[in-house]
This record gives structure tokens, C-alpha cells and sequence, in this order.
């Protein structure tokens, strides 16, 4: 293992700004693997300290294949976790909305291109990322559909699902799309929560990325092999919204199968406590996604539901 | 006449409001053009706060010269404007981000959506904005050069200082000003001085400049204040950027909007802990300093300001 400084700024009262990565094998740029972009990314800084961990083991065992290196960032901005701020403590601007970053320009921007002239260079890029909704996630790998991704690829990670997400205007400035604009095979990967440590769904998202790096020839690992992952579209799966603001009562849990008709929460009045309104499953379907916050406002995609097919 | 565009109810016994002040002629003829104001999409800009009350006024004042519509949305982020939230609290989202909305969206990509539905048709839209608290800004309009043709003769009229005509981006392809001007609805996105402050002169510029206009589409009659010619920048490299080589305080030398030669210096940047100074901002080229950076902590790489190179300032550069 090697520790490695991808780009440093100084700071003028605090510590000097670094992005550090951890360098596993010698030779040509196989993986890299980025977590935290985002101060509140805790579950995926968590899941890269396990990766770093494991790795070191397994290339100290003689696990790693050679010729092949993997690159693990588990932070991108230590700044914004150390503060608690989501983003950037000056300008409040997302590093994952300035990639490929420009060399000469604001502060973000250019450590969004320090950062990408690294990893810009390897084959296959992994990002723990997270939702811009509060909220709990059934875990899986997510593509952009740039016309450049592999699902047969993302399949190799046994997640329960890969999600194919239609790009957004808004995508364009992201990591994952820029990889693979600039032709790594970039994967997103989100376990169930974000703020705070999920050991089981850490775990599962690890495994799913030794059993990848594996199924790659990139190192000797074996675990069981997961799920034969079910590929979704974003756009065909079915949003259960509020109609109402209060207090979110849920009666089901994330991954639970649920029948047409079926209660799957109820918006209480803030007050009064009340029901005002009871949110009913409009398909057969599997709780995919579920708002995380004990209350809601109106119109809200509070469920996400993965149609079952018969 | 105020009036509510749209609301919503939020968890603890309040309604969220966008609201407008409806202006119309004495004598309606039925057919009248609609100019529409709008400001406050960026809770920290209060620039706009002041043109919406201050063309009011005057508009009140003479309301026998009013011959067109006059909708003023002063708080399109009203959440945001009262908790000095420049984004849309709790959801940390840039509301000029999600447009055009949503009808069937979550509760911003909703209001967006009534929002640009009341905006639609109108004959003109000025979306006024204050930079940021970062920057202060000459009163400028920015153009994307799509729709170069139809906003630049309009923008002409409203007295600013600068026009800056830009390439296309794809994330801009989400604002308000992008969502109406792809759909017929003429929009000028105004830059003026700076977030979480009123500059009066500017405003006192814009509203003079927004009634010169409204006669020009003749929606107001009768005298108004001869307005500035405006620099028109469509060149990228009319512009040159000046960002911080090292984190540090910022202090300025130099005026907002000043003449400056190749070599003169715009400001210092220090380090307070060991008295030092760490860079001598200059400026690289010829050129009038149309942004200048307000708030003195810089990272490396933060946004100093800009110089439009004395080439493309025409007959507005004055030598000293
Ligand atoms: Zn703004």
C-alpha cells in the first residue's frame, strides 16, 4: 500500500487542503475507487476505510493480480466532512457538479481537475455517492445511460439491482458522467443510507466490488458470488407522492414487497395528529426508495417502487 | 392588485406564498402587452428588492402614462429570502436549477412550474439578480448566445452598463431565463451588485432603465431618463478572469468599474497570522474591472474579478 497526495491546496487557518489516496499493485490503472465528495457522505467514507483495510490485507496476503493497480480515494473533501457542511465551506459549491474541473479556475473547479487528471486515467471507476433526497435505498450499482455503459459489467457486482438513470442536464457536471464521457466504465454505487453507518449494507456493497475486482482477474477473492441483479430504468419505476405536509408515518420497510393497494404510509396532521392522508402502493411492486425524514412536505416522492413482473 | 400565483402547505401550520403586484392601466383596452419583474430566486440577492418597490412607486405615481401590464414578483424563493438561504431551504437546491418545473414534480419542481406558466406570454421578462455575497457586479445583463438575436435590442434599452453575450451550456439549460426564452418568452437575466446588500444607485439605474424600456414597447408614455450605452461583449476573450493564486484575505486597491492599465495593481491578498503579504493582484491587461470580489477570504482559486479588455470597451473607456 501506498499513500498518496492527488492534490493539495494550502489553507490559510487550517490544515492544508489534501485529497489522499491509497495505491494498491504496480502497473496499469485498473480501479479507482471514490468516496466521501460530499460532507455528510459518512456511510461512504465508512465503506472506503473497510476497502483500504481489506485491500492492504489481501496485497500483504499476495491476493492482488500483477500488472494491475487500484486507487482508493475515500475522501475527496475533508474540509466539508471535518466543518459538517455538505459542500464546500467558502461557496457552499458541490465538488460533484464541477466535473472534469478546469485547471485555472474557482477553487472547486480546479480540484475537481486535479483530482480527475488522476483518475481520469484508469478503466473501471467506483463511486460511493449519494441521493440528493434524504432517505433510505434498496443497494445498488447505478449507470448513466451515456450510450458508453456496460450493464452485463454492472452485473458482476451481484447487487440486488443496476439502475440505468436517464441523464439529466444536470448530470453533465457530475463524476460518473465524465468518466465515462472520458471512457472509464464508471459505476455509482449506493448502499442504503448516507449521514450516518451501515455496517450490513457497507458490507454487501464491499463484497460487491472484491467479487467485480475478481470476476476482473484483478485479485483472488471468494466470497459468494450475490445476486443475479435486476436491471431497472429510473424512469420505469413507480413514485408514491404525498398530498399533503406533516408528519411521515411509514408501515413498511425498504425492500418489502408490496401488493397493489396496499397502505404504505400515512401523513399525519403536525398538530392534531390525525390522518390526513394514506399513501396506497399503486402497483405490485418492491420498496426500492423511502424518504428518511419524519416529516414531509406536500408533493414529495416519498416511495420509489421496482414494478413486479408476473 | 396583489395576487397569489401559486401556494402550498408546509408540515406546521403555514402556507408557502408566491405572490405578484398586478399593475394595469386606468382604462383597459383588452389587448395590452405584459411586462413581468422578477427577483429574489437566489434568497441571498437583494439587489431586485429595491427596483420592484421603487418601479412601483413611480408607476403609482403616474398611472394615468401606464398603457401595458405590470406583474412584479419581488420573492420567487420567499423561504429562502427570510432565512438568508440562497437556495431553497431544506432541500439544498439552487432554484434556478429546476426549471421549468414539474407540475406533477415534488413541491419546487411544482412551484417552478407555476411559475413560469404565470411568466409565459409576457411581452418581456427581467429576472434581477446581485451576483452573490462574493461578488459585486456592474448592472450588466447576461445573454446566452442563443438567443442573441431577440434579448440584445431589448437589453439595449434598459440602461445597464454591459452586456455580455455568452456561450451555450447545458446546465443553464435549467434556469428560468433559459426555459422561457426557449419557448417565446423574450428574458433578461440582470447581474447587479452584490448579495445580502441594496446598492440605491443601481436600482434608482434599473428602474429608470426598465420604465425607458416599457416605453420602448410602448407599455409606458411620457418622459423618461435618458439611459447609458451599454458595452456589448460578445468576444470570450474580451474577458479575462483573475482568480487567487493562494488562499488568503483580499484587500482591494482599486474601484468597482475603474480604468485600469496592464501592470496597475487591483488589490493584495494577506496572511493576518504573519503580517506578510502572500500575492499583488494585477491586472494582466488593459481592461475596466467590471466584478470585483466583496468578501476579503479567498481559496486558492476564488473569483477576484473580472476585466473587460479596453479593446471591447469602445468609447466608454476613459483614460485617467
Ligand atoms: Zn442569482
Amino acid at each position: 500500500m501506498k499513500k498518496v497526495i492527488i492534490y493539495e491546496i494550502k489553507g490559510l487557518y487550517r490544515d492544508h487542503f489534501r485529497v489522499t489516496g491509497y495505491e494498491f499493485g504496480e502497473g496499469k490503472e485498473a480501479v479507482c475507487i471514490v468516496g466521501s465528495m460530499r460532507g455528510n457522505e459518512v456511510q461512504q467514507l465508512y465503506c472506503c476505510a473497510r476497502i483500504v483495510r481489506k485491500l492492504k490485507q489481501m496485497e500483504e496476503a499476495g491476493k492482488l493480480a500483477a500488472g494491475y493497480k487500484i486507487l482508493v480515494i475515500p475522501c475527496v473533501n475533508p474540509y466539508s466532512v471535518n466543518t459538517q457542511k455538505r459542500f464546500w465551506p467558502v461557496d457552499n459549491t458541490d465538488i460533484n457538479r464541477m466535473f472534469p474541473g478546469y485547471r485555472l479556475g474557482e477553487t472547486t473547479q480546479r480540484i475537481a481537475d486535479g483530482v480527475f487528471q488522476v483518475i481520469s486515467k484508469y478503466r473501471f471507476g467506483i463511486q460511493f455517492t449519494s441521493f440528493y433526497m434524504p432517505g433510505e435505498f434498496m443497494p445498488h450499482v447505478r449507470m448513466m445511460s451515456t450510450g458508453f455503459e456496460d450493464q452485463e459489467l454492472a452485473k458482476q457486482f451481484g447487487m440486488p439491482y443496476v439502475v440505468l438513470r436517464q441523464v439529466r442536464p444536470y448530470d453533465t457536471t457530475t463524476l460518473n458522467y465524465n468518466w465515462q464521457i472520458w471512457e472509464t466504465q464508471a459505476f455509482s454505487m449506493y448502499t442504503t443510507v448516507t449521514t450516518r453507518v451501515d455496517k450490513k449494507s457497507a458490507g454487501e456493497a464491499i463484497r460487491g466490488i472484491l467479487t467485480f475486482l475478481n470476476k476482473q482477474g484483478i485479485l483472488d477473492y471468494h466470497g459468494h458470488d450475490g445476486y443475479h441483479s435486476c436491471v431497472v430504468r429510473d424512469v420505469d419505476m413507480v413514485s408514491v407522492r404525498t398530498g399533503k405536509a406533516g408528519l411521515f408515518d411509514p408501515l413498511v420497510e425498504v425492500g418489502a414487497e408490496v401488493e397493489q393497494g396496499q397502505v404504505l404510509a400515512r401523513i399525519l396532521d403536525a398538530y392534531e395528529g390525525e390522518v390526513m392522508e394514506e399513501l396506497r402502493a399503486p402497483v405490485d411492486g418492491i420498496v426500492f426508495f423511502m424518504h428518511g425524514e419524519p416529516l414531509t412536505y406536500s408533493n414529495t416522492a416519498v416511495f420509489k417502487l421496482v414494478v413486479r413482473e408476473e | 392588485m396583489i395576487e397569489t400565483v401559486t401556494s402550498i402547505a408546509l408540515p406546521a401550520d403555514e402556507t408557502l406564498f408566491i405572490r405578484r403586484h398586478r399593475i394595469e392601466p386606468e382604462k383597459k383596452s383588452g389587448s395590452e402587452k405584459r411586462i413581468s419583474i422578477v427577483t429574489g430566486i437566489h434568497g441571498d440577492e437583494l439587489e431586485g428588492q429595491y427596483v420592484c418597490c421603487e418601479l412601483a412607486r413611480r408607476i403609482m405615481q403616474k398611472r394615468e402614462n401606464l398603457r401595458g401590464i405590470v406583474d412584479i414578483y419581488p420573492a420567487l424563493n420567499p423561504l429562502g429570502i427570510d432565512s438568508i438561504t440562497r437556495g431553497i431551504p431544506a432541500f439544498d437546491l439552487d432554484m434556478n436549477r429546476l426549471f421549468p418545473g414539474c407540475q406533477d414534480g415534488n413541491m419546487t419542481e411544482y412551484l417552478a412550474s407555476r411559475v413560469v406558466q404565470a411568466l409565459a406570454g409576457s411581452a418581456v421578462v427581467l429576472d434581477i439578480h446581485a451576483s452573490n455575497i462574493f461578488l459585486t457586479e456592474i448592472p450588466q445583463i447576461r445573454v446566452n448566445e442563443l438567443h442573441e438575436r431577440e434579448l440584445v435590442p431589448l437589453a439595449k434599452e434598459t440602461g445597464v452598463d454591459f452586456i455580455w453575450v455568452h456561450g451555450a451550456n447545458t446546465v443553464l439549460e435549467s434556469t428560468l431565463a433559459y426555459s422561457l426564452n426557449s419557448t417565446g418568452t423574450p428574458t433578461l437575466v440582470v447581474e447587479m451588485g452584490v448579495g445580502m446588500r441594496i446598492t440605491k444607485s443601481y436600482g434608482e439605474q434599473l428602474v429608470d432603465g426598465i420604465l425607458h424600456l416599457m416605453n420602448r414597447l410602448g407599455l409606458w408614455e411620457g418622459e423618461t431618463a435618458a439611459v447609458r450605452r451599454p458595452i456589448i461583449s460578445k468576444d470570450p476573450d474580451d474577458v479575462v478572469y483573475l482568480n487567487a493564486a493562494t488562499g488568503g484575505i483580499f484587500v482591494p486597491d482599486v474601484k468597482h468599474w475603474e480604468c485600469l492599465h496592464k501592470g496597475e495593481k487591483i488589490g493584495q491578498i494577506i496572511d493576518p497570522l504573519t503580517g506578510t503579504v502572500l500575492n499583488e493582484v494585477i491586472a494582466p491587461v488593459d481592461g475596466i474591472l467590471f466584478t470585483i470580489r466583496e468578501y476579503p477570504v479567498v481559496d486558492e482559486g476564488s473569483l477576484i474579478g473580472r476585466l473587460l479588455c479596453k479593446k471591447a470597451c469602445g468609447d466608454r473607456w476613459e483614460e485617467k
